[in-house]
């Protein structure tokens, strides 16, 4: 078993353990659950030894440390790290090399983390079960035949199989909380503007943002800490540091909202029942529970759906085989248009062509207004709704997602049903709210079980420090998948449907 | 049949390049003719990732031109993509504003005689971001394009006319005066040739006919490299409309609105496409970039700026100045740092009309001859103003301080210095003034044959003064004897 990053820095700077030796360790795992998980899209060893051997030295020259020292990372390959390839899962940036770090990257240099690789996801993060990479899909440590969720299915298969103690992932209507749920791990879609989107690819700009993934919620503070807070580059920086992640001593009188709709009809029995046990807990220590509406929470989706695709079809048309990344030739590649239209015909995957058809119909003239239109108004709405919840209660408790984890190749045919999954997920994208993952007691099931937690904006660290609790009285971020120990060679089934 | 009456109907839009040292979204160099792809970077590269940060100098740049062209600056001004492709273009969009443009509405008014004067209104100006520009590579038999990203993010300023314009010749004067004031205000150095200033004008025409006025279709008319160019382009759709208005019968919606390019070459211009043709944009706001809002503080403090007006400082050179409307309007045309460089030569000498003269004909002489701008002309306005001031209080004749002023171009020397090293002495005006008068009462017959069209009568009057004292100047003699002449006259 891997420790906690926290723990992890601590034996690091107490010098308990060299930053090599954590490397050596990282990789050796990795090498042994890695054929068959597929939760990296590329490694870089070379470059985590020379980093960590760095870090050695200035221990040794007495030199002060990072808030991450020495604690190895992956990072979602949609996030920029300079000189490596960020293929977001896509063939069009297959051979691509960022040539400049992401803000997010140059701040986990800064706090000194080793990052060891690039983790899979859904291509351009257009997914919810990791199964629209273009390069096969990360597969779910507690049952190899079910899928990880997405779209940052490698950063949670990461974590889950112990490659590493913390990932990064990117979460735009519920791509880190999702898999997290389905990998039995916590994760944290920060405050819309918390954390700078600079070098991060974008999918749907005014949804994006980066966050943390770990197995205990103090690892995910840790790591938020480190990678948030101001960023001049990005003009949707909300200029607000993260703040101090200080857990409460009692949750006596906190109030609790839940949503009775969410627990309605949609809702699979067992997940429903593993979040009650959850609420009960709460109430157990002191808590209040409130029943609360959004009214309009059920338009989320379509609303989500319409938005993301909108600026999902205009963020996409740089790649156009003009500039960078991949370009179509052959004997039909006569004049421009044929250029645009080959490249983009053989660069992009089935789901994400989807999305730029959906987005750009939904943007285009004469519809603007009924989709575009609509759906931001309806937008405005849920925001409107969350800031009435805020008046009654401290946070919101649900479900984070409709079922356990379900089969490879069960939805890829639907994309409907497919969409349906971050029905509980969109509704904090949407109103810039932060929102968190967490294991819950899996009452009747071994998979595991996620609760969402959602709260006001910038109440990051308090949300995480609830988990806190939580995990202080309960163990089941500390399970681990029985097939860990998987044989090596399984294939990886399932590329782009 | 006989050729029916007709107005003609303009609009221009105006594509402005800001004066900026760095583009509108990112840091990068803004200067013209650097090495193809040297002045980018991931932001104007469009690379994947890379974010747009507003540049506040291309703000405060397009509210001083609002307020200078009397527009209104809403509260809150907006981005907006307008999505298509194109290599130039390397985020298959351009950041714009559609519907929350910085400048709403305004309008100028044409210098000129008119009363009431005339005033063209505006629409909106709106900020955006240039395109690259493709570079077409036809060496060795293969047509190739290259790409240059270097102007790709530069802030533009579009600038949209109403349909108020009249004529060719209106047009013209419209864009010289729009080009005046955006010069005066530093907002833009208007450089047509390096595509600082680009102009597309939507012509067309109200025919009269037995049933009223009929309007043609609208066609808008690209790629004009010139303000001649706009003129002969307006000239030429005048007699093209009017011809395929009497040929097809045609009138404005029944026929989709044509975008023509002028060509130099034949002085016409030629189609180039149809509206049905062209994309729709699919304009939706930047969610990368927030509204930007204009505090009335920001305004306020900009209005101070507005003198530099080429109106208001028309009225200033001849209202206070007393300066003719001409030796204004030149000036002007001379530019900012000539306008900022009479200025202080005006109050050094306290003589704003010898100061306009000079600036003129003298200055400018020297400046074509040096092949050099008026803000790196070694002659500072002090020295030209102090230079001036010795003239108009009779120290030195014109002639001789022309002889100054050139050695003040030559040396770094003070006006007496450079008296001093032509041997120029300055004299006491009063004795050539007395010794004058003198002469004058003594020769009656010389003054009533000078009276009278014998000018040589002034020869004998100067060689008397010279008679009589060996060092007074001939030229000085002569410009004071004359000056007396025509007092008593
Ligand atoms: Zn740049």
């Amino acid at each position: 078993m891997i420790p906690s990053a926290v723990r992890l820095r601590e034996e690091f700077v107490a010098g308990e353990r060299s930053a090599v030796e954590t490397v050596r360790e990282t990789f050796a795992r990795i090498r042994q659950s890695e054929p068959a998980l597929h939760a990296f899209l590329s490694l870089d060893e070379p470059g985590a030894l020379a980093a960590a051997a760095a870090l050695d030295r200035r221990r040794a020259d007495g030199e002060s440390l990072g808030s991450l020292a020495g604690v190895p990372i992956g990072v979602k390959d949609l996030i920029g790290v300079r000189g490596s390839r960020t293929t977001c899962g896509s063939r069009m940036l297959a051979e691509y090399i960022a040539p400049y770090d992401a803000t997010v990257v140059e701040r986990l240099r800064q706090a000194d983390a080793i990052i060891v690789g690039k983790t899979n996801l859904d291509e351009f993060a257009m997914g919810s079960s990791n199964e629209h990479s273009a390069f096969g899909r990360a597969c779910n440590p507690w049952d190899l035949s079910l899928v990880s969720g997405g779209s940052s299915g490698g950063s949670a298969v990461a974590v889950a199989a112990d490659q590493v103690p913390i990932t990064l992932g990117t979460d735009t209507g519920g791509s880190i909380r999702q898999p997290a749920a389905f990998c039995g791990i916590v994760g944290l879609k920060p405050t819309y503007g918390l954390v700078s989107r600079y070098g991060v690819v974008a999918y749907a700009s005014s949804l994006d943002q980066v966050g943390p993934m770990g197995r205990t919620a103090a690892d995910c503070a840790a790591l938020l800490q480190a990678i948030g807070g101001p960023d001049r580059r990005d003009s949707t920086s909300a200029r607000r540091e993260v703040g101090e992640f200080s857990p409460p001593d009692s949750l006596r009188g906190l109030r609790i909202g839940w949503v009775p709709e969410q627990f309605g009809p949609g809702l699979d029995p067992i997940v429903s029942e593993s979040v009650e046990s959850a609420l009960r807990w709460f109430e157990s220590q002191g808590a209040v529970r409130v029943p609360v509406e959004l009214p309009y929470a059920r338009f989320g989706i379509a609303s989500y759906y319409v938005i993301a695709s909108s600026e999902a079809s205009s963020n996409l048309e740089r790649f156009d085989g003009a500039h960078y990344g991949f370009r179509a030739d052959g004997s039909d590649v006569t004049d421009l248009d044929r250029l645009y239209r080959a490249t983009r015909t053989a660069g992009f995957g089935a789901e994400v062509k989807r999305r730029i058809l959906l987005g750009t119909f939904a943007l285009s003239a004469g519809h603007a207004d009924a989709y575009y239109g609509r759906a931001s108004r309806v937008r405005r709405a849920i925001r409107d709704d969350f800031d009435r919840v805020w008046q009654q209660v401290d946070l919101l408790l649900g479900p984070t997602t409709p079922t356990p984890p379900f089969p490879a190749a069960a939805k890829t045919s639907d994309p409907l049903a497919m969409y349906l999954a971050d029905v509980y997920t969109v509704l904090a994208n949407l109103a810039g709210l932060p929102a968190v993952s967490f294991p819950v007691e899996p009452t009747d099931t071994r998979l595991p079980i996620g609760a969402q937690l959602t709260g006001p904006p910038f109440s990051d660290q308090r949300l995480l420090g609830l988990v806190h609790r939580y995990q202080q009285e309960h163990d089941w971020h500390l399970r681990r998948p029985d097939p860990i120990g998987l044989p090596a060679g399984i294939p990886v089934s399932g590329a782009d449907s | 049949m006989k050729t029916p009456e007709f107005e003609t109907i303009v609009g221009l839009e105006v594509h402005v390049q800001l004066s900026t040292r760095t583009k509108l979204f990112c840091g990068c160099a803004t200067s013209f003719g650097a090495e193809p792809n040297t002045q980018v970077c991931p932001v104007c590269l469009g690379l994947p990732g890379a974010l747009p940060v507003v540049n506040r100098e291309a703000i405060r740049l397009a509210i001083v031109t609002g307020l200078a062209l009397d527009g209104s600056i809403p509260e809150v001004t907006r981005w907006d993509r307008k999505n298509y492709f194109y290599p130039d273009l390397p985020k298959g969009y351009q950041i714009s504003q559609l519907d929350h443009p910085i400048v709403d509405g305004g309008s100028l008014e044409l210098p000129g005689d008119e009363s009431p004067p005339r005033r063209i209104g505006f629409i909106r100006a709106h900020l955006e971001e240039d395109a690259g520009k493709s570079l077409h590579d036809e060496r060795e038999g293969k047509a190739d394009t290259r790409i240059d990203l270097n102007r790709a993010g530069t802030p533009l300023l579009e600038i949209v006319s109403r349909p108020e314009i009249r004529s060719a010749q209106e047009a013209k004067r419209f864009l010289t005066e729009l080009k005046l004031l955006l010069e005066h205000l530093g907002v833009s150095d208007c450089n047509m040739e390096e595509g600082s200033l680009r102009v597309d004008a939507n012509v067309n025409l109200r025919v009269s006919t037995p049933e009223g006025p009929v309007p043609t279709p609208i066609v808008e008319v690209k790629n004009l490299n010139s303000f001649r160019a706009v003129e002969r382009a307006i000239e030429f759709e005048q007699q093209r409309q009017l011809g395929e208005f009497l040929a097809t019968g045609r009138r404005q919606g029944e026929a989709p609105k044509q975008t023509r390019g002028w060509d130099d070459a034949s002085q016409t211009t030629r189609l180039q496409r149809e509206k049905e043709e062209s994309a729709d944009y699919r304009y939706f706001p930047d969610p990368d970039l927030v509204p930007i809002v204009v505090s009335r503080d920001l305004i306020e403090s900009l209005r101070g700026e507005l003198n530099r007006r080429p109106s208001a400082i028309r009225h200033r050179l001849i209202a206070t100045c007393g300066l003719s409307d001409y030796d204004a309007e030149v000036l002007l045309q001379m530019g900012p740092a000539a306008i900022a460089y009479f200025d202080q030569v005006a109050e050094t000498s306290s003589d704003p009309k010898r100061a306009a003269n000079w600036l003129q004909q003298d200055v400018a002489r020297a400046l074509k001859e040096r092949g050099e701008s008026i803000d790196r002309f070694p002659l500072k306005p002090e020295r030209l103003g102090e230079l001036l001031r010795r003239v108009a209080a009779g120290e030195l004749t014109t002639a001789q301080a022309k002889d100054v002023f050139r050695r003040l171009t030559e040396a770094d020397v003070e006006v007496e210095g450079a008296m001093r090293d032509l041997g120029i002495a300055s004299v006491d005006p009063s004795a050539i003034d007395r010794l004058c008068r003198e002469l004058l009462a003594e020769h009656p017959q010389s003054v009533a044959d000078y009276r009278s069209g014998k000018l040589q009568a002034l020869g004998a009057l100067i060689g008397a003064a010279r008679k009589r004292d060996r060092n007074a100047d001939p030229n000085r003699v002569r410009e004071r004897l004359l000056e007396l002449l025509a007092e008593t006259a």
